[in-house]
């Protein structure tokens, strides 16, 4: 406790970034620490690299410490500890969850394992002082297409997700065949805010009828289908036309999902998260969708809709507050699900 | 894996596909691991998805390109599917713990192979997709 608030840290390594976050009452941002976004170069005097569980173990230290000095605390002034422990890449995931439970131990601080994809629905928590549940959530990254009915702080079900392709992935990939590069997602957006979406006919997949799954993959072998045709026939390729067409049919099938989710469950707000949640497109036309049918659309900003640690501590927070506790025996469950 | 015949097929579809996955399934053994390489779009998910179903893996078996490996146990065998696009090399694949998968009790299928080639098991079984002349149509070689 400091000043009267509950201190929640929050650990996550579940992936690239180790992230560490310092959140007051659950819904406070404190500090936001994110090893990738810090010129460790400049600062540390080494390289940020990314992926290797090896690498958040040399991270996980310093990320912890910077978001306690950021968040002008001390570890005595920490009252829980959350931590990501899955799903993810099993090495990264320990790390987290080995620093979590060594200071948990050795500080008596109570101990959370949080599931990534509850964090990001959380993240909202921080972004909206006054957002409860109920309400419809929609996380789509680069790893994750899902939609989720938040019923209660710690009650929510899937509702749908990819069968294939993440959205974002299927952003990256595009971005490939095409020849915009990595990262997919932002490149695409941009590109396609000069081309026609009405360009090139993408067939939405829609899954069968009520399903509030994904199938992106089939989009990435049309786009190919449609570059080899293009070629073969002699005509020049327009990218921008290419990705806004791509763009639209990807964000139209997500947006009419997301809000047939909500009609059916009468829900009148549509809460985002994850990194693609920050599209341009996607954040155009699921705003204007929604409005004909008075429902709201939030979204946290870009920092965190990325993965980071205060989502982590939103979610463990209020996990906590439900009575729920992890033991010393908390393990990274890698295959984790919703 | 036993009597995995050493060749070169024309895919004219995705049922050729589908045939390919059960037949590599249903030969393989624990500690196999299957190398795929071949540009975006060539099947590679869709053969690893016809081995989980040849295997008995009820889940669904989505792109491993974010977390790079997914573990599937529903099946006859341990499935690990590696998806190492986002990785640079070899060293980079070990460096998040993968001998433990490759020297496992499961099979392992890994996609876009080639990049970390330098660390897979020699035994490693490679097939190589490419596309063939006509829409749909894939040539596949098999070499160990």
């Amino acid at each position: 406790m400091k000043n009267g608030k509950f201190l929640t840290l929050g650990i996550e390594s579940s992936c690239d970034e180790t992230a560490v976050a310092v959140v007051a009452n659950g819904r406070e941002l404190l500090s936001n620490v994110i090893s990738s976004q810090i010129d460790i170069h400049t600062e540390f005097g080494g390289v940020v690299p990314e992926i290797a569980s090896r690498r958040h173990l040399e991270n996980v230290n310093w990320v912890i410490d910077k978001a306690l000095v950021d968040a002008e605390c001390t570890i005595d002034d920490i009252d829980l500890i959350g931590v990501t422990y899955g799903p993810g890449l099993v090495g990264a995931l320990l790390i987290g969850v080995a620093a979590a439970k060594a200071i948990a131990f050795a500080k008596d601080i109570p101990l959370v394992g949080v599931n990534h994809m509850h964090g990001h629905v959380a993240a909202n928590y921080l972004e909206h002082p006054d957002l409860e549940p109920p309400f419809m959530g929609l996380v789509v990254s680069g790893g994750h297409t899902n939609i989720i009915f938040v019923e209660e702080y710690n009650s929510c079900t899937k509702l749908g997700g990819t069968r294939d392709d993440a959205a974002g992935e299927a952003f990256d990939k595009v971005a490939r065949v095409i020849g915009l590069g990595y990262p997919g997602g932002p490149k695409v957006d941009k590109a396609a805010k000069e081309g026609d979406r009405n360009a090139i006919e993408f067939k939405r997949v829609y899954l069968e009828p009520g399903s509030y799954d994904f199938s992106f993959s089939g989009l990435k072998t049309q786009a190919l289908n449609y570059l080899n045709s293009e070629r073969q026939a002699g005509r020049d390729i327009n990218v921008n036309d290419v990705a806004a067409s791509f763009q639209e049919a990807v964000v139209e099938v997500i947006v009419d999902k997301a809000i047939a989710a909500a009609l059916e469950h009468n829900q009148k707000r549509i809460v985002m998260a994850g990194g693609v949640a920050s599209n341009s497109r996607l954040r155009e036309l699921i705003t204007e969708r929604a409005a004909e049918h008075n429902i709201e659309v939030l979204r946290p900003s870009p920092i965190l809709c990325t993965d980071n640690g205060a989502m982590i501590a939103a979610a463990a927070y209020y996990a906590y507050q439900n009575g729920e506790r992890s033991g010393y025996d908390l393990d990274a469950v890698p295959g984790l699900e919703f | 894996m036993k009597e995995l015949k050493i060749e070169r097929i024309v895919n004219k579809s995705e049922a050729d596909t589908r045939k390919l996955g059960l037949e590599l399934a249903e030969k393989a053994e624990a500690g196999d691991v299957i190398a795929l390489i071949g540009d975006l779009g060539t099947g590679k998910t869709a053969l690893t998805r016809y081995i989980a179903e040849g295997l008995g893996i009820k889940d669904t078996i989505s792109s491993p390109t974010f977390t790079i490996v997914k573990e599937y146990k529903s099946g006859r065998l341990p499935l690990y599917h590696f998806d190492v696009y986002r990785l640079g090399d070899g060293e980079e694949l070990l460096d998040i713990g993968a001998e433990e998968y490759l020297y496992g009790d499961g099979i392992c299928v890994i996609e876009w192979a080639d990049i970390v080639a330098d660390v897979l098991p020699e035994d490693a079984i490679a097939i190589n997709i490419e596309y063939g002349e006509n829409e749909g149509e894939r040539i596949v070689n098999i070499t160990r």
